[in-house]
């Protein structure tokens, strides 16, 4: 019996190297497990037949492109498209034998912190199905939460790997800008954008990263990483010099329980041997929403320009061009493209763009240089992922501003272009906390030994209390 | 404190919604008007800073020109680009005929 709820994707490769199970009963285990669970949480917009072979299962967030598999973005507009090419990334994991589960619902265009903007409905969080399960990527997050897929790939623009894989409590990685290609993947804000894993432990995070990571030819803004990825492996921190940025740990707006979780484990990487650290980032966390609110739907709204319905997806009838898409963008789009579309082409207009766009570009060196700055004396820093632990559904869907407020702490750190990654250090409410360590460009390998060394150390039970047996 | 920002007015909302080629029907537009200004009125705190010798950051990563050789490489096929076309004729995707732009 494959319990899919504990299984970890190296134990699971483990056990089809030794072939004590095969590929087939792998798949169907993880099919079983839909069948049984995905009425209630709702993770999978789409699911694929198994292709055969002898490779992992992986769930993919429906904003990443796959040749013959509907590719929708949680959005209206796509629906029925089918990509007839892959993404880069998928064509590495298929390069890996890898075989796809389906495709995991999102907030539309991934924009949002709870998948409640899918126009397919949102998914639930699988510690609590009241409440969600963060977002954009809630659908990848819940699904491997759930048992649901072993791993899976999400994309992040301000926090939508990392505050996902806080609320459901498993581990997420937002990699260094232009270490993953987004070559196939749906566009929303082109300089903030990168996919990257979701997975039940650090060491199956680093895996799939050592996976997708590298240059793209079809993507010019890769780069080939200056060191391969390790494995984790140590159990200290030895030697680490690792900052508490005031402003990111005592924020207005996290739960007490939240502060106190992130506390102990700080507490624990001193016990681990690494060297702790007070430090600031002033202006980082009080201009970042600000700066992201602005420069991330400019480029949406650029990027949104091709949904015009003349080449895929949605089109409204109309007797003439113009009125055809504007009608196909109306009834295509839901709420949140809308703002954002609106509120981005607002600060690109003539007359208000060196107000908004060109001073948020400011905003953001200051915020760069203040992250590189620390992390001359800092190897990684450490906080909460997210102000809270995951809401109740609705709770914040009348009030976009509260809604954007759930990346307040994920949202500096993705404009200086730097690597996040969450891990779950304990609960609260009965519900996951996650904790957030970002470290300088490229230093994947750092936040994983990290990662792994508290991992070890704090013993999360990643297995939903309810779903316990 | 944030500068208070224009507030937008109904013929400017329409404006914007017109260059974002957005046909917004009237319940929409009397939700975004109020949203958008609360929105507008938050990112606006960008303007307390003084900023005038910063440079702007329009992308994280010291980028250089990446130059490939121009080797051929298999492209779409006609059929796979308009496979997803909502009305095509021949090797063409249709469009209904422009009106006064």
């Amino acid at each position: 019996m494959i319990d899919t709820l504990r299984l970890s994707a190296e134990e699971a490769k483990r056990l089809l190297d030794a072939r004590e199970i095969s590929g087939a009963e792998l798949f169907a285990a993880y099919g079983a497990a839909i069948d049984d669970r995905d009425e209630e949480l709702h993770c999978y917009l789409h699911r694929c037949d198994d292709p055969g072979g002898d490779g992992l299962p992986i769930a993919l967030k429906d904003v990443i492109g796959t040749q013959g598999i509907p590719t929708t973005a949680g959005s209206r507009i796509l629906e029925g498209y089918v990509p007839v090419y892959d993404s880069t990334v998928v064509e590495r994991l298929k390069a890996h034998g890898l075989r796809i589960l389906g495709k995991t619902n999102t907030d539309e265009f991934a924009m949002g912190s709870s998948t409640e903007n899918s126009a397919f409905g949102p998914s639930h969080n699988p510690w609590d199905p009241s409440r969600v399960p963060g977002g954009s990527g809630g659908g990848s997050a819940a699904a491997v939460t759930g048992g649901l897929a072993p791993w899976a790939l999400g994309s992040d623009t301000g926090g939508s790997i990392k505050q996902p894989s806080a609320l459901c409590g498993n581990v997420g990685l937002r990699p260094t800008y232009g270490t993953v290609s987004r070559y196939g993947i749906v566009a929303f804000a082109s300089s903030l954008d990168q996919v990257g894993p979701v997975a039940r432990t650090v060491r199956d995070c680093a895996y799939l990263y050592s996976i997708i990571a590298g240059r793209d030819p079809c993507d010019s803004t890769t780069v080939e990483l200056p060191h391969p990825v390790e494995l984790p492996e140590a159990v200290d921190v030895r030697g680490l010099r690792i900052g508490v940025p005031k402003e990111l740990n005592e924020a207005e707006g996290i739960e007490p329980g939240v502060t106190e979780a992130v506390r102990a484990a700080i507490a624990k990487l001193e016990e681990l041997g690494a060297e702790v650290g007070e430090c600031s980032l002033p202006l980082s966390v009080e201009y970042g929403m600000a700066c992201y609110y602005l420069i991330s739907p400019a480029e949406a709204s650029s990027n949104l320009a091709r949904y015009d319905g003349v080449r895929y997806g949605y089109r409204a009838d109309a007797a003439e061009r113009l009125e055809m898409y504007k009608r196909t963008r109306d009834e295509g789009f839901g709420d949140e493209p809308k703002r954002r579309i609106m509120v981005g082409t607002y600060a690109l207009s003539a007359g208000y763009y060196d107000a908004y766009y060109g001073q948020a570009q400011k905003v953001r060196t200051v915020i760069k240089r203040e992250h590189d700055a620390l992390l001359e004396t800092f190897d990684a820093l450490v906080s909460p992922t997210s102000p809270t632990v995951a809401f109740p559904l609705g709770a914040r869907t009348a009030d976009p501003l509260a809604m954007y407020l759930s990346d307040l702490l994920t949202i500096p750190s993705c404009m200086a272009g730097l690597p996040g990654l969450s891990i779950p250090c304990g609960l609260s409410e009965g519900l996951p906390v996650g904790l957030q360590l970002v470290g300088p460009q490229f230093a994947e390998n750092t936040l994983f030994r990290i990662g792994h060394a508290l991992e070890q150390a704090i013993g999360f039970d990643s297995v939903p209390e309810r779903l316990r047996t | 404190m944030a500068t208070d920002p224009q507030k937008i007015g109904r013929a400017q909302l329409l404006h914007v919604a017109h260059l974002a080629r957005l046909e917004l029907r009237e319940d929409e537009l009397d939700r975004l008007e109020g949203q958008l200004n609360d929105i507008l009125a938050a990112v606006s705190k960008v303007s307390e800073l003084d900023l005038s010798d910063v440079p702007p950051t329009s992308h994280p990563l010291d980028v250089v020109n990446v130059w490939d050789d121009d080797e051929p490489r298999p492209c779409l096929s006609v059929e796979d680009a308009l496979a997803n076309a909502p009305e095509r004729e021949g090797d063409f995707f249709k469009v209904p005929p422009g009106g006064a732009a």
